[in-house]
C-alpha cells in the first residue's frame, strides 16, 4: 500500500469510525463508510490539510471512493 | 455564560452591536472581536472589543483572509444597513447596496467561519433581522427582502450544521430605541408606539440579552428559530 493510501486510511477511519478492515479501495464514502454528504466536505477539508494541497470543489464532487482520493491526492500534493 | 469562547459581532459601533458586545463582555466572553466603517467612533468603547476595520459592502474572501486571524466559536451578524425609498424610486444601487451588506456580506462571512466551527464541533451563529420582513413597511422592500431572505438562509443552513452542534437562529427585532430608529420623526414614532402593545420602544439590552442567551449552553437544542423581540407588535 502507498504512503498516500496509508495518510488517506488514517483520516477516513479518525473521522468515520470505521474499522480499517472495512475499507476497500472501491470502498464509497457515503454508501459503503457511513457518511453523511457534510462529512464528506469534512473530509475534503481534512485531506487539503494533510496533503497541503487545495482540492477545487468540482474535484471535490468527484471524490467518491477510496480510489478517487488516492489518485487525486498522488497527482496533486505536494 | 461565554467563558472560553471566542465571539465576532458585526458593526459593534451600533446601538444594537454595542449593546451586544457589552453583554457578551458582561457573560465573560473571553475574546471579543467586532467589525465597524467606522474606527475613530470605536476608540471610546470598552478596550475588551477589538475592532477591525471592515466595509461589508466590498468583502471577498482573500480580504477576509488578509485581515481577519481569530477564529470565532460565536458569530452575531449584526451590522445592517437600510436606505429607504418607495419601489418606484428605488435606484439599483439603493437596492443592491442594501443587498450588500445585509445578505451577500452574510454569505461571505458565515463561508469564511463555518469550516473552522464545523471542524471543532461547536458553533452559535446569530442573525438580527427585523419585524418588517414578517409584516412588511412601505419604502423598505429592499431592507425587509433582505431581512427575509436571511431567515430563509437560517433555516436551512441549520439543518446543514445542526449535527456538528452548531446553532443558527434569528433575532427580530421589533423597534427598538437605536440609531437605525433615531432618524424617524416624532409623528412617526408615534404612530408606530400606537401599535405596539407595551406602548413603548424596545431597548438595544433587550436584543443583546435574547443574543447572550441564543449564544449559551442554556440554547444549545434551539436551531432555525427566529425569536420575536418586540413588545407584541406582531405575533408570529
Amino acid at each position: 500500500m502507498s504512503d498516500i493510501e496509508e495518510r488517506v486510511k488514517k483520516i477516513v477511519v479518525e473521522h468515520l469510525g470505521v474499522e480499517e478492515s472495512k475499507i476497500g479501495s472501491d470502498s464509497k464514502f457515503i454508501d459503503d463508510l457511513g457518511a453523511d454528504s457534510l462529512d464528506t466536505v469534512e473530509l475534503v477539508m481534512a485531506f487539503e490539510e494533510e496533503f497541503g494541497c487545495e482540492i477545487p470543489d468540482d474535484a471535490a464532487e468527484k471524490i467518491v471512493t477510496m480510489k478517487d482520493a488516492v489518485s487525486f491526492l498522488t497527482a496533486n500534493s505536494n | 455564560m461565554l467563558r472560553d469562547k471566542t465571539a465576532f459581532v458585526t458593526g459593534g459601533t451600533g446601538s444594537i452591536g454595542q449593546a451586544i458586545c457589552n453583554d457578551f463582555i458582561k457573560n465573560k466572553c473571553s475574546n471579543l472581536f467586532s467589525s465597524t466603517t467606522n474606527l475613530d467612533k470605536a476608540k471610546n468603547f470598552d478596550d475588551q472589543i477589538k475592532f477591525i476595520n471592515l466595509d461589508l459592502k466590498n468583502i471577498t474572501q482573500d480580504h477576509l483572509k488578509e485581515n481577519i486571524n481569530f477564529e470565532p466559536d460565536v458569530l452575531v451578524l449584526n451590522a445592517g444597513l437600510n436606505r429607504d425609498n418607495l419601489f418606484l424610486r428605488m435606484s439599483d444601487d439603493e437596492w443592491n447596496d442594501v443587498m450588500d451588506v445585509n445578505l451577500n456580506a452574510t454569505f461571505k462571512l458565515v463561508k469564511f467561519f463555518l469550516k473552522g466551527m464545523v471542524k471543532r464541533r461547536f458553533g452559535r451563529i446569530v442573525f438580527i433581522t427585523s419585524v418588517v420582513s414578517f409584516t412588511g413597511n412601505p419604502g423598505q422592500t429592499n431592507y425587509t427582502a433582505s431581512k427575509a431572505a436571511l431567515t430563509g438562509f437560517c433555516k436551512s443552513l441549520s439543518l446543514e450544521v445542526a449535527s456538528r452542534n452548531i446553532t443558527v437562529n434569528c433575532i427580530s427585532p421589533g423597534f427598538i430605541s437605536s440609531n437605525m430608529t433615531e432618524k424617524l420623526s416624532d409623528d412617526q414614532k408615534n404612530q408606530i408606539l400606537a401599535k405596539v402593545p407595551m406602548k413603548k420602544l424596545g431597548n438595544p439590552s433587550d436584543i443583546a440579552n435574547t443574543a447572550s442567551f441564543l449564544c449559551s449552553d442554556n440554547a444549545s437544542y434551539i436551531t432555525g428559530q427566529t425569536i420575536h423581540v418586540n413588545g407584541g407588535l406582531a405575533l408570529i
